[in-house]
């Protein structure tokens, strides 16, 4: 590779790993339902850039791969071959290979596939297409549209668009066929062209064009391109507007007479085509339109460090405007406030990403482990457009690939086993994800087996995690905590897919990680459901300020259960240790100035009490004043002071000093 | 061979070598470091008071939203701090992307000083506390101690 594309090198493989993704999201789809045209066009177009892509980068073994699969897909398109079962899964194989051959490039920067079966199970695919056209079935349909279109061009129709020919000249629209010609001196062909179609789109629907639209995109076109459109604006508005744009002209423009050409199909089918002809169009529309940049994350981090900043010195602009009473200064100071808020959710949002980008690996995960342990199951997505921040995101895929794992071998039963018990023979997974408050919840759930409790008191006692006088007296919610134990496992065999050692475990310490919470609620017979709590972001949080003496601290609002007032007899002493009676419940009460050392001593009779939860436990926490909700930047103290138990990290406040925020898992 | 001839011509050139050093006091010795390692010297700011932290640790300020540790020599070179405040300043280093501050009762100037008045710690200091310290130099009537910070970074103050 020369030098020059070493710098493109990390843009083609985040790229090609997109489009990888999708390819795999929309082939199951098209597996689904074989007659999705729309996500056999989402997949031949994203096959076709990622032979651009491979190509340009000097990835020959690849771009010859996606070459032969493009090959295939056309004919698909075309309606030549049909999608069976066959032919999807050696485009999954192909998919496969290109995910390692965009690995191996990843990891060593060259790649060594012998692509020579696949590409061959391609062309046979290919070949028995030929086959089938030897029987007859193909002729007709060619001779069928190939006298219709006389004239200086050629057009290839297929039936597919003649219905949607015919529909159109039936809502009295009219079909024109244009060839279009660039200046030859033009610099930018490509960009003409897509000036052409974007004039287009205004108000036509472009059928067809020669070459096909991702090569004009490209630039891979001569002097000049034939399309073809529907619109009901007059042929000479359309010439006229297409002129306006520079280096473009209008070679020829004619109205194709739609009654000459034959169209076999029942018209009862029509208006469904036309349908999906508009939603395709949709699609190919915002393709077009959306511009997205990728950016570093760390530009994004120091850009909202900046925005804190500016808030920062707002806030010391704000004491300096109400210690002065200036009525200008104090307009202009809300407008700056204003600007700042929007300014800080914009740069919020830009962080955020949709767990799509998470979840459009999980279909085919789901699809491949279901057909490798021979069970069926529907795989349902709900809510793939809930954001969350890029830092969340990257964290959360582990865990759930294991929760899914855990749905498919241990969850969802055999069919056999499935119909014996009165339930449908597929089984149902679910993964769900919804905003609720500042958090975003993601479920699995699965409709199979469900937990035995009893199996996993049984096992926690065999394993030697509890006593059999503990496990007897344990509440299902408890006994339900012990498979999040370390060393846990209740498969009753070791699969390859889960239960290799790694337990739940595992899951509920990277979800704790990045401050979340994981339950699970199960029935016997009727499934299990995991739930799992994240903030919307590790960089922002809701937190209470707290005084004590001269100081000041943050406690996250995710870990404060309630705040209450105490005076100094409502304390009771255990043995020791000073608790309190809240609602019936004893809690047991430290002092926050004695935890943190804070320097002075306490004036005050009244106490203030933060009841805080550590885990599924209530502890209050004596403090001397309550500040008030306020929302946090999380900073990290750094590598030099990092690891202080109790201390979360700090936040700069509005008068620039910093504060400390409190980590109550590890205060006491 | 002429190798052999060249080398103690190379170490003649290392005690030549001329570098530049911030001068500072802490109550009443001066102190230098090597002003590669200063990233900026600045007015004293609020310390927040960081419990739980090492004895030397005065604390963390805010420098333009980056939170930075500020570590009290005077406490660790078992110094009386100034009284007066007005001098007072924090120095801020780097190394290796850490950055850590000091308080200095006041910072005096930037001198250069060429290897040969640096005299070597260990003739001076005992070998437990010549850790941190490079050497004295001998500037006029001046006795400088030159801070070998890397060993103080590495050591983490």
């Amino acid at each position: 590779m020369s030098m020059d594309m070493t710098q493109y090198l990390d843009v083609f493989l985040e790229e090609s790993k997109e489009h990888l993704g999708n390819l795999n999201q929309q082939l199951l789809e098209l597996e689904k339902n074989p007659g999705n045209l729309a996500a056999l066009n989402e997949i031949f177009r994203a096959v076709h850039t990622l032979k651009g892509m491979s190509s340009t980068m000097g990835y020959e073994d690849l771009a010859d791969l996606t070459h032969h699969m493009e090959d295939v897909l056309s004919e698909l398109k075309e309606g030549l071959l049909q999608a069976n079962s066959q032919v999807v899964d050696i485009l999954f194989q192909c998919l496969d290979r290109a995910q390692l051959i965009i690995d191996q490039i990843e990891s060593n920067g060259t790649a060594d596939y012998n692509n020579q079966d696949l590409i061959r199970a391609l062309s046979q695919i290919k070949e028995g297409r030929h086959i089938n056209q030897a029987e007859g079935e193909e002729e007709l349909l060619e001779t069928a549209v190939e006298p219709a279109l006389s004239g200086s061009f050629h057009f290839d129709f297929n039936d597919y668009d003649l219905t949607v020919l015919q529909e159109a000249v039936r809502k009295s629209y009219q079909v024109l066929s244009l060839r279009i010609a660039v200046d030859p001196a033009s610099l930018m062909k490509s960009v003409r062209a897509f000036m052409v179609f974007k004039v287009l789109e205004e108000d036509c629907e472009v059928l067809k064009s020669i070459p096909a639209v991702p090569d004009l995109e490209d630039g891979k076109f001569d002097d000049n391109f034939d399309i073809v459109v529907i619109t009901k604006q007059p042929a000479a508005v359309i010439t006229d507007r297409l002129e306006h744009i520079s280096e473009i002209r209008v070679e020829r423009c004619e109205i194709i007479n739609i009654g000459q050409l034959t169209v076999q199909h029942p018209v009862d089918t029509v208006s469904e085509t036309m349908h999906e002809v508009e939603e395709h169009s949709d699609t190919k529309r915002t393709h077009k339109i959306k511009q997205t940049v990728r950016v570093d994350i760390d530009r994004l981090d120091s850009l909202m460090n900046l925005v804190g900043e500016l808030v920062m010195h707002k806030g010391r602009l704000e004491q300096i405007g109400t210690s002065r009473k200036i009525v200008e200064l104090n307009e202009t100071i809300e407008q700056i406030d204003r600007i700042s808020t929007d300014l800080q959710s914009v740069v919020m949002k830009v962080r955020m990403v949709p767990v799509e980008q998470v979840f459009n690996r999980f279909p085919r995960m789901v699809r491949d482990l279901a057909k490798e342990l021979d069970k069926e199951i529907e795989f349902l997505v709900e809510g793939k457009e809930t954001e969350l921040d890029r830092t969340v995101i990257d964290e959360i895929g582990d865990p759930l690939v294991h929760l899914l794992r855990n749905a498919i071998d241990h969850g969802i039963e055999l069919p056999a086993v499935r119909i014996q018990q009165g339930k449908p023979r597929m089984g149902t997974i679910i993964l769900r994800a919804r905003h609720e408050g500042n958090n975003v919840l993601i479920e699995v759930e699965d409709n199979g087996a469900g937990i035995n409790i009893e199996r996993v008191k049984q096992k926690a006692v065999e394993k030697g995690l509890v006593s059999s006088k503990e496990a007897g007296e344990m509440t299902t919610e408890q006994a339900l905590d012990l498979l999040f134990s370390p060393g846990f496992s209740t498969a009753e065999n070791v699969t390859d897919i889960s239960g290799r050692g790694v337990g739940l475990d595992v899951v509920k310490s990277k979800i704790e990680a990045i401050n979340g919470e994981i339950q699970v609620e199960t029935k016997m017979g009727q499934g299990t459901k995991f739930k799992i709590k994240l903030p919307l972001t590790l960089a922002i949080i809701q937190a209470l300020m707290v005084s004590v003496r001269d100081e000041i601290y943050a406690i996250p609002l995710s870990s404060v259960d309630e705040t209450t007032m105490l005076s100094r007899d409502d304390i009771k002493l255990i043995q020791g240790q000073e608790v309190i009676v809240l609602r019936g419940n004893v809690l047991p009460l430290y002092r926050l100035d004695n935890l943190l050392e804070v320097p002075g001593e306490s004036q005050s009779d009244d106490l203030y009490v933060v009841v805080v939860c550590k885990g599924d436990k209530q502890v209050g926490l004596v403090v001397d004043g309550l500040i008030g909700q306020q929302e946090i930047v999380i900073k990290s103290l750094g590598k030099f002071l990092a690891g202080i138990p109790g201390i979360a990290g700090a936040i700069v406040a509005g008068d620039g000093n910093v504060r400390l925020i409190l980590d109550i898992a590890t205060l006491f | 061979m002429q190798d052999v001839r060249n080398l103690p011509v190379e170490d003649a050139h290392h005690e030549d070598q001329e570098m530049q050093v911030v001068a500072f006091r802490l109550g009443n010795e001066e102190y230098a470091v090597d002003i590669l390692f200063v990233q900026e010297i600045i007015r004293l700011l609020n310390i927040t008071r960081v419990p739980r932290s090492g004895p030397h640790i005065e604390g963390v300020i805010n420098l333009r939203g980056n939170i930075i540790p500020i570590v009290n020599l005077h406490s660790k070179f078992n110094l009386q701090a100034a009284e007066d405040q007005e001098d007072k300043r924090i120095i801020v280093f780097k190394w290796d992307e850490v950055q850590v501050g000091i308080i200095v009762d006041e910072v005096s100037e930037v001198i250069r000083i060429q290897g040969q008045d640096i005299e070597p710690a260990t003739k001076v200091y005992g070998a437990l506390e010549a850790d941190h310290i490079k050497g004295i130099a001998k500037i006029d009537n001046r006795l400088l101690i030159l801070l070998d910070l890397v060993k103080i970074f590495e050591s983490g103050w």
